[in-house]
């Protein structure tokens, strides 16, 4: 395999809120009143290779959004680095984010709220190219052209306002916008999540086959896990701001090695007959402002220990190109917690 | 309905958008909504009609009220109707130093809108610019800018104007300046709200990582999603300016009556309403009611049709 | 034994400036006692309104033309506004999505809950508060007492739904509608509450319209299914009929499009083209612009074609093989 171009290392990401003033005054009075902290990434380090669609997993608070506009340049990390190509993605400046490439683009989730409603799609796709001049001016509009027919589009359709379209559509001139600034790396945060089943199929198949003719280096953020084992080449495992296991698709799909993981696969229900259990996770997913101690997955795993509640496991080898973070796999989990089921 | 029963094939590119909507038609249904209310309907008319008797008024009134050549003492305080020595019918009367008073406030009007519209336009911008600034850095920034505004719109705006005018002195443009200063708040406070909304959105968010630079996402991105509701404030604030200056002047810190606005037209009138002479004063104050009634009119029936949540 | 719900021919139109649409065409269904129905659709599809419709929940423009809604032998249609709101909540119950069209954000869940019991039964304050308490744990909810006590913003996205759901069960309603209920939900937290709903249609016998977009929770949870299209239910059969021998073109080419069926990396069999729009549908058949298997036939809207209790609207349905 070749080196990896994206690197990400030990990043953290916390958000602080502070209290308004009134809240500061009350707070004085009553108590309280502090600022709040949201660890949204605890020390996270993945590279992606030249040309590989690493699939980012996760149920919601578990930073995988978070971690795919730390990696567009949007957020800046509180901790760690992001490098592309050795170069740092973004820096932080005073309170805002100077983002210093164009070589990463991000795909959102909803189309219906990712494009400027007053803009022109054609401007809205070729506003990035002629600011940093990636398309000489005078191929600007045939380039629009192409860029619309790639994604599946007429190129007549640049004249046209964003409302115009259906949301399949719309999720295609999103793509269009990224591919025109000619990015090295696609961060596609839920893609595919707002968009009917049969469109859906639609914009996999167009972003196959765009990685395939472009070679595109892609993270590929997605709840979906059905999604990710059709696109994805590896996929990261993350749970409340952690990567919990990391291992290539198809052996994390055949064998889960974090409990999390495999109570994930359990719960998601697929296409077949016949009555079956949802073998539900217990309990509720806590809350990253007070995240458990030890292992963040400890109260509702099945085989957790006294050394998970207190210790935090690290990432550890498991198996070729795989590493997974269970103390299961790195020494035992001591006396267990609950009596077997 | 041409055939489409070519299977399978693929459709994907299949043109089920609809065809461009042009300005043209926009602006169709823009007119088609607001027709729907009759009094909005003559709201619109008789603002035109004020519009074009304002700026028309040099070529059809009788007599240029600034030329004082054309004032004859003798023709002074005629009650309406009257013919006076220009051999015409002064149909609203005229003054105490002979002016017809239906061009005086023809030439008045013309001096209000100019000053209320150029209030607006300047307030406008300068309010979009705070509020949009606030919105986009948040942080310190807004809460500095917008506690600045609170604290103006906390104040009565009549105040704010009485003490830049008596710092400034007496003219159409510091008459202006005094105007902006007490309106702009209005506009970044609606700015602001607005802003802080699509600001969060995530269309903003693609534009900051291509990474365009910040003016870029402001102006281009941001401001046109905020203007809607900025064009209705608008309308209602060129009228709250016209009855400001109107107040201003008609308290004898606005315009001299040698270049007459409808404020200092009553304030001159006001001073013989005693004696019976009730068109120095009536008449301009009608035409200031309806000029600022037929604004906001115009302007409540604009925010009915643009307002989504009366949107189809 | 007459079906819990009976909905039969419902029609729903919504007129809106220039022309009318109709959101629900001759829709028919319907759910026994303890059985699962699931609604499957794409936007656009009619499957909420569907639902809202037999709620009697629909506001100008639009309103119901014809059909006629069925829950325990009685017309919900030919009720008055009195008579349906003693049905609502009562007879028939719906689950939103969102948890909070529901809750009250001011008002405990304790209180809101027994006032819900009072609205339709006389009982003192302590006796609902009791229902309230039994509904929570009847949904699975961890020391029910005391969440009583909590407000709806103290609760995380899955308990506020479990709340809904058990608000719904107060009355042991004949019929519960959920209409996407565990859609904004994470996917180890759906699988808790989809456990809890089947084990209601279970043990109570209430029987239960299930809509949802998704066609793996419904084809796990539900006993039959319908396959709505452009306003119609284009597809209607046990579950095992409709996912292992789908017969119309349109719930063969959603079942193909899911990734789950195909070897990861090889191209998605997809649909072509998108969902209509419902005020220019094709004459005929709404889904020929995109039906692989469509003809001058289907110019023509197709007839009903039943085989084994398996219905479909269609002029080419599949065959088994």
């Amino acid at each position: 395999m070749t080196d990896p171009i994206l690197k990400i290392e030990n990043v953290s990401k916390r958000f602080t809120r502070m209290p308004g003033l009134a809240e500061r005054l009350v707070g004085k009075v009553l108590g309280g009143g502090k600022p709040v902290t949201v660890h949204a990434l605890t020390d996270v380090s993945l590279s992606v290779m030249q040309g590989e669609v690493l699939g980012i997993v996760g149920e919601s608070g578990c930073g995988k959004s978070t971690l795919g506009r730390v990696v567009s340049g949007i957020y800046a990390p509180s901790d760690g680095r992001v490098t592309l190509y050795d170069k740092p993605i973004a820096r932080a400046q005073g309170g805002n984010v100077d983002k210093l490439t164009t070589q990463v683009q991000m795909i959102h989730q909803d189309p219906f709220a990712s494009l400027n409603p007053r803009m022109k799609v054609g401007e809205t796709l070729s506003e990035g190219p002629r600011y940093h001049k990636i398309i000489p001016a005078r191929n600007v509009q045939q380039r629009m052209r192409e860029l619309l027919e790639k994604v599946g589009l007429e190129g007549a359709y640049a004249d046209r306002l964003p409302h115009q379209f259906s949301g399949g559509q719309r999720q295609r001139v999103a793509i269009a916008r990224a591919l025109a600034m000619e990015p090295e790396v696609l961060v596609l945060d839920e893609a595919v999540a707002s968009l009917d089943v049969s469109i859906q199929a639609q914009v996999l198949n167009l972003f196959m086959e765009l990685r395939r003719d472009l070679g595109l280096t892609a993270l590929f953020i997605s709840h979906d896990l059905s999604v990710v084992r059709h696109v994805c080449d590896r996929v990261a495992i993350m749970y409340l701001g952690r990567l919990v296991e990391l291992a290539p698709a198809d052996e994390l799909y055949l064998e889960p090695k974090h409990p999390y993981t495999s109570a994930l696969f359990a719960s998601v229900p697929t296409v077949g007959t016949g009555k079956r259990r949802f073998e539900a996770i217990k309990g509720e997913i806590p809350s990253p402002i007070n995240p458990p101690s030890g292992c963040a997955f400890h109260p509702r795993c099945p085989l957790a220990g006294q050394r998970c509640s207190v210790e935090a496991p690290q990432l550890s080898d498991a198996g070729t190109n795989r590493t997974v973070a269970c103390h299961l796999n790195d020494g035992g989990v001591g006396k267990p917690l609950r009596a077997a089921a | 309905m041409p055939d489409s029963l070519t299977p399978a094939a693929d459709l994907s590119a299949l043109p089920s958008a609809p065809p461009a909507e042009t300005r043209a038609m926009r602006l169709h249904n823009f007119w088609s909504d607001y027709r729907q209310s009759w009094v909005a309907i003559g709201a619109l008319i008789v603002f035109i009609m004020l519009l074009v008797g304002a700026f028309g008024a040099p070529y059809f009134v009788p007599q240029d009220p600034y030329d004082l050549a054309n004032l004859d003492w003798l023709d002074a305080f005629l009650p309406p109707g009257t013919v006076g020595s220009g051999g015409y019918a002064h149909l609203l009367g005229t003054d105490n130093a002979g002016r017809d008073m239906l061009s005086a406030i023809l030439y008045g009007l013309r001096t209000s809108f100019m000053i209320g519209i150029s209030a607006g336009v300047f307030a406008l911008a300068a309010g979009i610019t705070v509020g949009l600034t606030a919105a986009y850095f948040g942080g310190r920034i807004e809460a500095l800018l917008m506690r600045i505004v609170d604290l103006q719109l906390s104040m009565p705006a009549i105040l704010l104007a009485l003490v830049m005018v008596a710092m400034l002195g007496q003219g159409i443009p510091q008459i202006i300046f005094a105007l902006v200063v007490a309106q702009y708040a209005y506009f970044a406070r609606t700015t602001h709200g607005a802003a802080s909304v699509e600001r969060r959105k995530d269309y903003i968010e693609a534009a900051r990582s291509t990474p365009l630079p910040t003016w870029r996402v402001m102006f281009k991105h941001l401001l046109p999603n905020v203007l809607p509701p900025l064009i209705v404030v608008a309308t209602v604030q060129v009228a709250s300016a016209i009855s400001l200056e109107a107040t201003l002047s008609f308290l004898g810190v606005g315009l001299p009556l040698t270049e007459p606005s409808l404020g200092s037209l009553i304030s001159n009138g006001f001073k013989y309403i005693h004696a019976g002479r009730y068109w120095l004063s009536i008449y301009p104050g009608i035409f200031l009611m309806i000029t600022v009634v037929a604004i906001n009119l115009v302007g409540d029936q604009v925010r009915t049709v643009i307002d989504p949540r009366n949107s189809r | 034994m007459t079906a819990a719900l009976d909905v039969q021919n419902l029609t729903t139109r919504f007129a809106t400036r220039g022309d009318a649409v109709t959101a629900v065409n001759d829709v028919s269904f319907s759910v026994e006692k303890g059985r699962i129905l699931g609604l499957v659709g794409e936007s656009g599809s009619g499957k909420s309104v569907t639902g809202f419709s037999i709620m009697g929940l629909i506001d100008a423009p639009g309103n119901i033309s014809a059909g006629r809604v069925l829950v325990d032998g009685v017309d919900l249609r030919s009720l008055n506004d009195e008579g349906m709101r003693k049905m609502r909540g009562n007879k028939v119950a719906m689950v939103f999505q969102d948890p909070m069209m529901t809750l009250n954000p001011v008002l405990r869940i304790g209180d809101q809950m027994a006032m819900a019991v009072r609205v339709h039964r006389k009982l003192s304050k302590t006796d609902a508060l009791e229902q309230a308490r039994q509904a929570l744990e009847a949904v699975g909810i961890p020391s029910p007492g005391e969440r009583l006590q909590a407000y709806p913003h103290q609760l995380s996205g899955g308990m506020r739904q479990r709340v809904a759901i058990a608000m719904a069960l107060l009355h042991s309603p004949s019929v519960i509608i959920a209409d996407e209920a565990t859609t904004a939900l994470d996917v180890s937290i759906q699988g808790q509450i989809l456990a809890e709903v089947r084990d209601l249609a279970d043990q109570m016998g209430t029987a239960i319209v299930w809509i949802s977009h998704d066609l793996a929770v419904v084809s796990s949870l539900a006993d039959d299914i319908c396959v709505m299209y452009a306003g119609r239910i284009v597809e209607r059969g046990s579950a095992q009929q409709v996912i292992e021998h789908p017969r119309h073109p349109y719930t063969q080419g959603l079942l193909d499009s899911i990734p789950a069926r195909h070897t990861p990396g090889t191209p998605l069999p997809q649909i072509p083209g998108s969902t209509p729009q419902l005020s220019r549908l094709p004459q005929g058949c709404p889904f020929r612009p995109r039906c692989p298997r469509a003809s001058d036939a289907c110019t023509v809207t197709p007839p009903e074609d039943t085989k084994d209790n398996q219905t479909v609207l269609c002029h080419h349905p599949l065959e088994r093989s």
